[in-house]
């Protein structure tokens, strides 16, 4: 944190997403919805699930009365930020066809609504929205979709003050503390004196929004409480996972027994694929109304656990459930790092809590390491 | 990776905006169709727009039957001619059904072109190997065509063809041109034939210790389904063609061409932009393991 | 015309046999030669030759009520054709008939056995050979099996 590390009371946050509002965004937080933290949209700090902590472990999610005031006292919510920008189901373009003509309608701008800006999103969301822009912004071809939907979002980070039993951020280095990719940081104080946030400033755009509400200069003393916070926040990380050398050891482990014991408890559900705030797979759809004569096309969520995501002339390269968990946590462990320089997985825990089997990431990885190998291979 | 710090996403966005939507299809108008064997047809088609769509041997487009659905198809027309675009399609299923069923005149719409090519003039100066089986040899065609507009420029060319019965056989007439004419040694076998075939039976990897090439100075392109490529790979290497010089066109899941969509990965790669065209260095480790 | 002794050395199958035991080999072999469509032998004969093809091409085919004759394999120039002189009971499981004009060198079976078994150093160089034709064979035949060019509908 720099000198313009800022501090905001309570009513400075309610004042930042007034500006946010005046400012056009429609303004997305975390609420309680059906026992979960969801993101909705917010106007006022009511809408945020003050005083509500979350209990997370393998297939197991609660929410739970913290006894204080805190706003953001709860881990990774049911969904990231990915449904926001990158929804399940965006419609890329219709058609209509006459007798003598087809006509491919450009007209579908994208992207529909004002922009958003997006209230306590978790550093590990926020990584994975940073690599999202990476995948879906800077390669051969864009989604411009997500383009337009990114180049207009405005981000308040939160750093993660409480993290639940199924966090491993600090394994994965994407927290639990935001380090970059944001327009504003917040960090959550409450346990000493006055409730405040700590605010650290990533862009020009975020400084101007700030300068338009109640910010106080941060003291040092503020600084090294939020400091402190986060430093125990880390020492509290429910799980963890062995990182190093995690390409080789799943590379090599391409045929090992232990994908058949995975296998016999996954049931290809798709959950972790969906509450991935990485996972990016999609297909498409095509809908044709009644008569025929207007088509659409729209680009929907995929998962490579589905039996069909692999289908080519003949029958699915990957029929079994094991060769698809293998996949999947081989593209996030391993092929991840050869086609984007990282981790696919950020840490947040989402699949283990949202597991029904309560498979969990870090168990499968650990237990890869006590496989012994029969064979080697090249890589 | 960009670092975290430097990561500006509003210029990545708005570059990617500016780059166009590789999502959106251009309409092409079915101008002929010609019925190459039972379930194969060759569809010529000409852009509404009147741009050609230029492209290499070996790469594909996305051809789209209008509320079916969209399949990757490799182009299988001549590189060197601007003209019209060409595809050879199998009916092997809704979207392939509804577009070898399309009449001289239907709008189809087409994404691409995409992936890497065969670059057969990496072969000049050598000896050229193609080898193809079943609907393979459509894919091939556009680098055979591109290395016969130059066919001084190579030492020996062989093209080995595997089809399931003489009537399978595609490009009949081209394939005696190109021997007749032109100087590629065609060699053809089938799996099993009528009592009335008077060729080949067998597979088409037998044929490869039969034709005279320099391992050392040959490029060999080869493409037809998985299980055939790795064994003309392994005959190929047999022979000691380096693994480097073997080419091979993969078929995965596409839903994108454009990396997007994840369906085409092979572990770390994206079949639709780093192939489909693929030496067999890189995939041998890939495709000796089941289900990746 | 060359003789069998000279011919033999070029062909294929023979490759890095020695001069003696080409000789021994060629005292078992004729020169044949069949017109096109002519029938080296049909299912279920005798089988007490070996083939050697010199030039031209021969089916192997089957006879089947549905599918009228169905040619499962070819052997042209540096190929071979039968097995069956090998083993007892010593009968044709296939018919071979030529596609083109074609020259072999035929092989007396029961010579050739006999050779191989007065001789176990020229038997195993023999099955060396033969075992490598039916390896190739048998791989294309189990690729074929599977159909991989796929069959649309």
């Amino acid at each position: 944190m720099t000198d313009d590390t800022r501090v905001l009371g309570l009513a400075g946050l309610q004042a930042l997403i007034d500006a946010l509002g005046l400012r056009g965004y429609t303004v997305i937080g975390p609420t309680v919805r059906d026992g979960a933290i969801v993101n909705a949209p917010i106007s006022s700090l009511d809408d945020l699930p003050r005083g509500i902590g979350d209990e997370q472990d393998a297939a197991h999610y609660r929410l739970r009365d913290r006894g204080d005031e805190a706003l953001f006292g709860f881990a990774a919510g049911a969904q990231s930020a990915k449904p926001v920008l990158f929804p399940s189901d965006e419609l890329l373009w219709r058609s209509r066809r006459t007798a003598d003509v087809t006509v491919i309608d450009r007209e579908v701008e994208p992207p529909p609504g004002p922009p958003y800006a997006l209230i306590g999103v978790r550093s590990c969301d926020l990584r994975a929205i940073l690599m999202h822009d990476q995948i879906l912004l800077e390669r051969t071809a864009a989604d411009v979709h997500y383009a337009a939907r990114r180049a207009e979002s405005f981000v308040v980070a939160v750093a993660c003050t409480d993290p639940a039993g199924t966090c491993f951020c600090v394994s994965m280095d994407t927290g639990p503390s935001p380090r970059g990719g944001y327009d504003l940081a917040l960090t959550e104080l409450y346990a000493d004196g006055e409730h405040r946030f700590v605010v650290a400033v990533g862009t020009d755009r975020g400084a101007e929004v700030l300068a338009e509400v109640a910010a106080t200069t941060a003291t040092a003393d503020d600084v090294a409480v939020a400091e402190r916070v986060i430093t125990e926040a880390s020492g509290r990380m429910g799980r963890a996972l062995q990182t190093d050398g995690l390409k080789y050891l799943l590379y090599a482990n391409v045929e090992s027994p232990h994908w058949d014991d995975v296998a016999s408890r996954c049931l290809a559900c798709t959950n972790c694929t969906l509450v991935c705030p990485t996972c990016f797979c999609t297909s498409v759809e095509d809908v044709t109304d009644l008569t025929g004569v207007n088509a659409e096309r729209h680009r929907v969520w995929d998962s490579c656990f589905s039996e069909e995501f692999s289908y080519i002339h003949g029958g699915s390269v990957r029929e079994s459930t094991r060769s698809r968990y293998r996949q999947w946590i081989t593209h996030k462990l391993a092929a991840w790092e050869d086609q984007f320089g990282s981790f696919g997985c950020v840490g947040c825990g989402r699949c283990i809590t949202w597991c029904p089997a309560g498979i969990d990431i870090t168990v499968e990885a650990a237990a890869l390491r006590g496989t012994p190998r029969k064979t080697s291979q090249r890589s | 990776m960009t670092s975290l710090a430097e990561h500006d996403h509003a210029d990545a966005a708005a570059h990617a905006l500016a780059a166009g939507d590789a999502m959106l299809p251009r309409p092409y108008r079915v101008v002929r169709t010609r019925q190459d064997t039972r379930d194969t047809v060759t569809l010529q088609l000409e852009p509404v727009d009147g741009v050609p769509l230029k492209f290499s041997a070996g790469q594909f487009t996305m051809l789209h039957a209008f509320g079916v659905g969209e399949v990757p198809i490799s182009i299988s027309g001549d590189p060197t001619k601007e003209g019209l675009l060409e595809h050879t399609i199998r009916n092997v299923g809704s979207v392939s059904g509804a577009l070898v069923a399309a009449a001289p005149g239907t709008i189809l719409a087409v994404r691409g072109p995409f992936g890497t090519g065969w670059d057969v003039s990496d072969g000049m100066g050598g000896d050229v190997v193609f080898i193809t089986g079943g609907i393979g040899l459509a894919p091939l065609r556009p680098a055979i065509l591109e290395l016969l507009a130059n066919r001084e420029k190579y030492n020996r060319v062989a093209l080995l063809y595997g089809a399931r019965t003489p009537d399978d056989i595609l490009f009949g007439d081209e394939l005696r041109k190109w021997a007749d004419l032109l100087g590629i040694v065609v060699e053809v076998t089938v799996d099993s034939g009528p009592h009335s075939w008077r060729g080949r039976v067998g597979l088409v990897t037998q044929l490869i210790p039969r034709i005279a090439f320099d391992p050392a100075n040959t490029v060999a392109l080869v493409c037809g389904p998985e299980v055939m490529m790795r064994a003309c790979a392994t005959a190929l290497r047999g022979r000691g063609v380096p693994a480097a010089s073997i080419r091979l066109s993969m078929e995965r899941n596409m839903k994108c061409g454009v990396g997007l969509c994840g369906h085409c990965q092979l572990r770390e790669l994206f079949i639709c932009v780093d192939g489909p065209v693929l030496t067999y260095e890189r995939l041998a480790p890939l495709m000796s393991r089941w289900e990746l | 015309m060359q003789t069998i002794e000279e011919y033999l050395p070029e062909h294929p199958f023979f490759a890095g046999l020695d001069q003696p035991t080409l000789e021994l080999l060629a005292g078992c072999a004729t020169n044949v030669h069949f017109d096109a469509n002519e029938v080296l032998f049909h299912e279920g004969d005798q089988a007490d030759t070996f083939y050697i093809v010199r030039k031209g091409l021969i089916a192997i085919q089957v006879q089947s009520p549905s599918a009228g004759g169905v040619v499962v394999d070819t052997a042209e120039a540096g190929g071979v054709v039968g097995w069956s002189w090998l083993v007892p009971p010593y009968r044709w499981m296939f018919d071979a008939r030529a596609s083109e004009p074609t020259s072999a060198v035929a092989f007396d079976g029961a010579c050739l056995r006999g050779k191989c078994e007065s001789d176990p150093a020229v038997g195993y160089a023999l099955m060396q050979r033969v075992a490598r034709v039916m390896l190739d064979r048998l791989e294309a035949a189990r690729l074929r099996l599977i159909d991989m060019y796929g069959s649309s509908s």
